[in-house]
């Protein structure tokens, strides 16, 4: 009850007094100045930037493409440098996003974009993207989906836009950006057993607030982000968003590199913050106490520990999403369901993040310790995340996600709810038809 | 360009699921989105609403999702101005890139009835009128680059006239 008071240690501090110009940069502004062609730039100047991968979904995507074709061109700036991946609605629920899906599909064909990705191939697109080695530091890439920030973990600069966004950039390679300031986040200690990215990140948003982070960077250093690995930082730049950051992300080092090893193709640079780089305020936490994190209903920065959410029952519980469905999410949640049995009153949704993932948690047995513990099992798609289909919630109803968003009717009927967590506590709730600590369940 | 129109109002982080749900987006078409505009917060809001009304927002209005669809249901609506002491800034891009106009003002919009009380905004003047006190609100200017995208209509015709500016 009184973790709040021992992580409170935890210090803000504020250096951005030093407005000489002999200071460095931090990671952001960096990749912006180099992207723009300018020497340095500094936090509120706007630039015009050279986008390196542009991103859209099946929601998103059909709005660019009506955009775009205001445009009267008959090319796109770079058929390579565009990715479309329809992840929401499908495989598709109805006809309307059946003709959502088609529209896209032709418009792929049609300018021949190298990176779409069809059923089958396709997985959700911020956990398909990095696997899939479209991901490289020190580049610039926005995306027509908020949670495209979740690239800033492996050290580019990556936010969410709009769709006519998307249509300009499409047809220009360029976007414009106001060079957002940094708040510097230190996360020191050794995380204790069953906390990982996500309880950190939620710890976060719990901190600073829904606007906490609005129009900034977040940057994530300390022991703690040295030692996570690729997947817990993917979660964590994931939900930049849900404090209203314009990116976040992890500087690289040599998990980042040995994770895009084998991946990535050609040549990149690392871009890394100065020492003296200027940031608006620095946060440290020390996380050696950290209990896992739960966000109540009905916004993520309503975080609580969990054993202050101890009890709440439960009707569905889903793992799975760009936050958390990828294959370190999927082991933990098998770990702590191993040879137990999903509460009788609890529908459990498992829902590996890609194609390679699912084939990864197929050969590693994960998928037959969901099946025996009866939890659904699904193919990849966003799905009841954002109350799509595929799980959506009566009214009344609770849902444990391992999600990112949890504000009214997000899973399906505007009087369900929905928590979030990271993948034990899901997975040891899901046993025991209430929110619980997972070493309840795992012991 | 003057608008006037009747003053609803909305709380602090209002989401772009709030705005509207993610079931409604199979559409791209405003006036199909507009129909569920506020619908998960407010059910009787798509009712209520009529083409001139302003929309009045607190703190970090329209956080939460990129979906362009948020603006594109307001616009839908008919609705001329969205007023808020702040915005998240994927929907402040998309608003400014479609061409819905949106006010940033600081000061808190004060002792309005919601639904009946008439607003008077001057977008090059930057000011508020609450019409029944005769206050007047000082909203934050555009930086010139926004500025531009806005005197164009939004971000395509903009881009269009850097690429071609012979047109």
């Amino acid at each position: 009850m009184n973790q709040k008071n021992r992580l409170d240690h935890g210090s803000a501090s504020n250096n951005s007094t030093n407005h000489g110009s002999t200071h460095g940069s931090t990671m952001v502004e960096k990749i912006l100045a180099a992207k723009s062609g300018k020497k340095r730039v500094a936090p509120g100047n706007l630039v015009n930037t050279k986008v390196d991968l542009a991103l859209g979904n099946d929601i998103t995507a059909p709005v660019a493409i009506k955009e775009f074709e205001r445009f009267g061109v008959d090319k796109v700036f770079d058929p390579e440098k565009i990715v479309l991946v329809p992840d929401h609605f499908t495989p598709n629920k109805d006809i309307a996003s059946a003709e959502q899906a088609l529209l896209i599909r032709q418009f792929a064909q049609k300018y021949k974009i190298k990176h779409y990705y069809e059923i089958g191939r396709m997985g959700i697109e911020h956990a398909l993207l990095p696997e899939q080695g479209l991901v490289r530091p020190g580049e610039v890439i926005i995306g027509a989906d908020s949670h495209t920030c979740t690239y800033g973990a492996l050290g580019a600069f990556a936010t969410g836009v709009g769709s006519t966004d998307l249509a300009a950039a499409m047809v220009i390679g360029e976007a414009w950006f106001k060079v957002p300031s940094t708040l510097r986040f230190e996360f020191r200690g050794q995380l204790p057993r069953w906390v990982g990215g996500k309880d950190l990140i939620l710890y976060t948003i719990g901190q600073i607030g829904v606007s906490g982070a609005r129009y900034r960077a977040m940057e994530f250093a300390g022991s703690a982000i040295s030692n996570l690995s690729v997947d817990g930082r993917l979660t964590m730049a994931n939900m930049a968003i849900e404090a209203g950051g314009k990116c976040g992300y992890v500087q690289p080092d040599q998990v980042t590199f040995d994770y895009l090893k084998g991946r990535v193709t050609g040549p990149y640079e690392a871009v890394y913050s100065d020492d003296d780089a200027v940031y608006e305020q620095i946060f440290s936490f020390d996380v050696s106490d950290l209990e896992p994190q739960i966000a109540f209903p009905p916004s993520p920065d309503r975080v609580r520990p969990v054993s202050e959410a101890e009890g709440i029952e439960l009707q569905q519980v889903v793992i799975g999403s760009c936050t958390n469905g990828r294959i370190e999410d999927l082991r933990i949640a098998a770990a702590v369901i191993k040879n137990k049995r999903v509460h009788p009153a609890v529908r459990m949704l498992v829902i590996p993040a890609t194609q390679q993932i699912y084939r990864q948690a197929l050969e590693e047995g994960l998928l037959t310790t969901f099946i025996d513990a009866e939890a659904v099992v699904s193919t990849p798609t966003c799905g009841p995340c954002l109350g799509g289909h595929m799980g959506i919630l009566a009214s009344g109803e609770k849902a444990l996600a391992t999600t990112n968003r949890n504000f009214v009717g997000r899973m399906g009927h505007p009087q369900s709810e929905v928590f979030l967590s990271g993948p034990a506590v899901a997975a040891a709730s899901a046993v025991a038809g209430k929110i619980v600590h997972p070493e309840e369940v795992a012991r | 360009m003057i608008f006037e129109g009747r003053a609803w109002l909305f709380g602090d982080n209002i989401d772009t699921d709030a705005i509207i749900a993610a079931r409604y987006l199979s559409t791209t078409d405003p006036g199909e989105l507009a129909v569920h505009l506020m619908e998960d917060i407010k059910p009787e809001f798509p009712g209520l609403v009529a083409p001139g009304d302003i929309l009045v927002g607190g703190e970090n209005f329209g956080c939460g999702s990129s979906r362009e669809h948020a603006p594109l249901a307001i616009k839908g609506a008919g609705v001329s101005c969205v007023i808020a002491k702040s915005f998240a800034r994927i929907f402040y891009r998309n608003a400014i890139n479609i061409g819905l106009p949106i006010m940033e003002c600081r000061e808190e919009l004060s002792g309005i009835e919601p639904g009946s009380d008439r607003l008077k905004v001057d977008l090059e003047q930057g000011t508020i009128t609450h019409l029944r006190t005769g206050r007047v609100y000082k909203a934050e200017p555009f930086p010139p680059f926004m500025q531009e995208i806005i005197n164009r209509g939004g971000l395509i015709e903009y881009v269009k006239a850097r690429v071609n500016p012979a047109k």
